[in-house]
């Protein structure tokens, strides 16, 4: 027996040719599915849980310089927090609320409902962001800027970047609120609506972990 | 689920849409693989300046002046302007060829022929993660023409050099500016390239393609781009931090009572430089494996190859590749030993790196049991690939010593480092695109390289590369710092001096064996011989298909795949390797 044929045991023992299907995935979908290129609903998917990780990544690391810079020195001063704030945090946690409500709606086939709710978190997702712009506004008013504190400085940064990831997710928002009363929301576009309404969910989660975050330590 | 000849897509004809906006992944990877090229070109200049300078430190040289006005009046560079020589090299090596050529070019174009998939998930972010990466460099190598010029807090941005702003020196004004924003820019890109790579590769396999059937290229693609992902999310916020430090005089990485040039820095309080070197080092390290991981995986593809054998032990190799990924997000600290690390920290990072030996140690080996009793084929591209293990080598057992927060007290700031992490990072890394280069120029322009000029290119530059980087090692133990622009006044290196100027002659001839690849490169292109479908009688995907591919891989037909990656040499069957594709049971005799 040749030396080289018996380093792989499965090779020697030569079964009949493999199962396809066995193992791990491979089961032929996506492009090879035939739908023509680009995107199939399962990479979409996959896509965005990777999209959160990566973003969840950017805030572990604010939240891990955030720790670090407070517990390193002394002139951490815990910064005013606007009122507007808790407001803010209902507004967006009744945007999820309502888009949950769409998503329901159409699962029911009510497509009338589904044009409403979802129009409903839209508006309450632009009302968040302006609350932001207006509780921005208070503190500078109030003199608290980027540089006054670490706490302000890391306040505007996580808020800032939570609405610099807001935007995108309302650009989502809007477009499928568009097609929908423009009625060209066709079965393939259900992809972009689950995927608009999950990334939704995990900016409402994380804008409720920074509230926390800034409430308790900050 | 479709039938199996669905209708061929047809490429778009228009010269933007096909050759400069383009949305094919393969016409993409070419782009990255020339952004590459270019990139190298500049940073290899680089080296060669920063080589002249420390071996010629008072001579002057007329262009030089005209180059850089007040940076090298008179022709005489300033240690300044060594310094943003040094920065630029190292970040537009490790941005803009180590982390893009191998991944991004390389994995581009052949993760999707490999898992038979027709192009990466997301097409479109695919083109704007290319033009994306592209700004990123612009806006890098502009740097260069502010005032002040390029930054001097080289590739790892420490502050406060890089955070106290244009009083630090002449390139920490706009330069550094630039840097932050170009490396921000780098980050979106690559995020955007990790997703479709990581869609691709999980959801648009062929059938049959199970995990462990994939080539180890495509584990190493997978992982690299997990690595990129978590990786430079980290980085993107120390950037964002730190730019802000230097624009609106927030405090995350600046003390109070720093005094620079004579003069004390106010404004700032309670920052802290060290969280920066952790944040920095947490991307810091992964990048090492985004750097050396896929040129590992074309190692093994290029070994079992061109041994006529199944890679020695696929699944101890995946699974190293894996636990190399996961491990290297936990040893960032050892890259601070020297920063005032908690010795019992120092302790625990010391220890997980070297647990890091393990699985590095199982994939050299394996790589031996692939060679051993092969019939070996010494193509150029399997020069590569030899020279990459044995880089390999060299640059990991001098990790070994770097590791141990004792020896790495004293060589730290040495040029064993530098030493160290060219052999490993950079040239080993090279090495695999080369390797690449080679196996794969076929597939991608239908035409061979030529043989010939590909032996001398790795020879020369094989010898080249130990002859540049192996004294370093010597240098650190003696004691040479490293960072330095000038030697030439310091008593206790004079006996040394005679090593650096070999170092900076080696420098220059290996250089110069460049262009011998480069004529190779652009003349196969145009003159080159013919390639066949499979020229190297290789198992996988790529190789079943015209060269080059046709624009959609596989002209409408969806493969099925029926074996893994590496069936060569099976007991039994006439030919020595068995197609990926091919349905044929194998029945032997033992």
């Amino acid at each position: 027996m040749s030396m080289s044929g018996s380093l792989t045991q499965d090779t020697i023992q030569g079964p009949p040719p493999p199962p396809i299907d066995r193992g791990w995935g491979g089961g032929g979908s996506g492009s090879g599915g035939g739908e023509g290129r680009g995107a199939d609903r399962r990479a979409s998917f996959t896509a965005l849980f990777v999209l959160l990780a990566a973003s969840t990544m950017v805030f572990a690391a604010f939240t891990s310089a955030f720790v670090v810079r407070k517990g390193l020195s002394d002139d951490w001063v815990s910064m005013p927090k606007p009122p507007i704030l808790l407001v803010n945090t209902l507004v967006l946690l009744a945007s999820s609320f309502a888009l949950d409500l769409s998503r329901r709606a159409l699962k029911a086939g009510n497509r009338s409902r589904f044009n409403l709710w979802w129009s409903a978190g839209t508006g309450l997702g632009v009302l968040f962001l302006a609350g932001q712009a207006v509780a921005w506004h208070q503190l500078l008013q109030a003199g608290v800027f980027v540089a006054t504190n670490p706490s302000s400085s890391f306040f505007y940064v996580l808020t800032a970047s939570h609405a610099f990831h807001l935007v995108g997710g309302l650009a989502a928002l809007v477009y499928v609120d568009i097609q929908a009363w423009r009625l060209q929301l066709g079965p393939a576009k259900r992809t972009t609506i689950d995927i608009a309404a999950l990334f939704w969910h995990f900016l409402d989660g994380l804008w409720v972990y920074l509230m926390i975050l800034f409430y308790v330590w900050g | 689920m479709s039938s199996p000849h669905a209708h061929q897509a047809h490429a778009p004809q228009g010269f933007i849409r096909k050759y400069v906006f383009s949305l094919d992944h393969k016409v993409i990877g070419i782009q990255y693989y020339f952004l590459g090229l270019f990139s190298v070109l500049i940073g290899m200049s680089l080296s060669l300046l920063m080589r002249y300078h420390m071996v010629n430190p008072n001579v002057s040289v007329g262009w030089f002046g005209k180059l850089w006005p007040t940076a090298a009046a008179g022709g005489i560079m300033t240690p300044e302007l060594y310094l943003s020589l040094m920065t630029m090299h190292g970040t537009i090596m490790v941005f803009f060829v180590l982390t893009t050529v191998p991944q991004s070019g390389f994995g581009n174009y052949f993760l999707p022929i490999q898992i038979g998939a027709e192009d990466m998930a997301f097409p479109v972010l695919n083109m704007m993660s290319f033009w994306t990466t592209f700004l990123a460099l612009v806006v890098m190598v502009s740097a260069f023409f502010v005032q002040g010029g390029a930054p001097l807090a080289g590739w790892t941005a420490y502050p406060p050099l890089s955070a106290a702003g244009r009083i630090t020196g002449p390139g920490e004004g706009m330069g550094q500016n630039l840097w932050i924003i170009s490396i921000a820019i780098f980050c979106g890109a690559s995020l955007m390239g990790a997703i479709n790579f990581i869609a691709t590769l999980v959801d648009l396999r062929c059938k049959g393609m199970t995990l462990m059937r994939m080539p180890l290229t495509c584990w190493t693609w997978l992982v690299t781009a997990i690595l990129g992902l978590l990786g430079f999310a980290v980085l993107l916020a120390a950037g964002v931090l730190l730019i802000l430090d230097r624009t609106v005089g927030t405090s995350f990485f600046l003390p109070a009572g720093l005094m620079i040039n004579d003069k004390i820095i106010t404004g700032h309080s309670g920052g802290s430089p060290l969280l920066w070197q952790h944040l920095f080092w947490f991307f810091g390290h992964p990048e090492v494996y985004i750097a050396i991981l896929p040129g590992m995986g074309v190692a093994s593809q290029l070994l079992s190859t061109f041994s006529r054998k199944p890679v020695y032990g696929y699944k101890a190799m995946v699974y190293a590749i894996l636990s190399i990924g996961f491990l290297g997000f936990l040893v960032w600290g050892h890259h601070m030993f020297m920063s005032g690390l908690n010795p019992y920290s120092a302790m625990a990072f010391a220890t997980l790196t070297m647990c890091i030996g393990v699985p590095s140690a199982i994939k050299t080996f394996n790589w031996l049991g692939t060679l051993w009793g092969g019939k070996i084929h010494f193509t150029t591209a399997m020069l590569f690939a030899l020279g990459f293990v044995s880089l390999f080598v060299t640059g990991g057992v001098s990790g070994i010593f770097l590791g141990q927060p004792a020896l790495d007290l004293y060589f730290h700031d040495t040029y064993f480092v530098v030493g160290h992490f060219h052999m490993i990072m950079g040239v080993a890394a090279i090495f695999g695109m080369f390797g690449g280069t080679y196996f794969w120029f076929p597939k991608m322009f239908g035409r061979m390289m030529n043989e010939t000029i590909g032996k001398i290119h790795f020879y020369a530059t094989f010898i080249g590369v130990y002859a540049i980087f192996t004294p370093m090692h010597m240098l650190g133990i003696v004691g040479n710092p490293r960072r330095y622009a000038d030697f030439t006044n310091v008593e206790y290196l004079s006996g040394v001096m005679n090593v650096h100027q070999f170092m900076s002659y080696a420098a220059y001839l290996t250089a110069a064996v460049q262009v011998l690849f480069l004529f190779n490169l652009f003349w196969s292109l145009k003159k080159g011989k013919p390639a066949t479908e499979n020229p190297w009688n290789c198992t996988t995907l790529e190789w079943g298909i015209p060269s080059p591919p046709p624009f959609d891989n596989f002209a409408g037909v969806h493969p099925v795949v029926y074996r893994g990656a590496y069936e060569y040499s099976l007991p039994g069957v006439k030919e020595d390797y068995v197609m990926q594709t091919d349905p044929t049971p194998v029945r032997t005799e033992a």
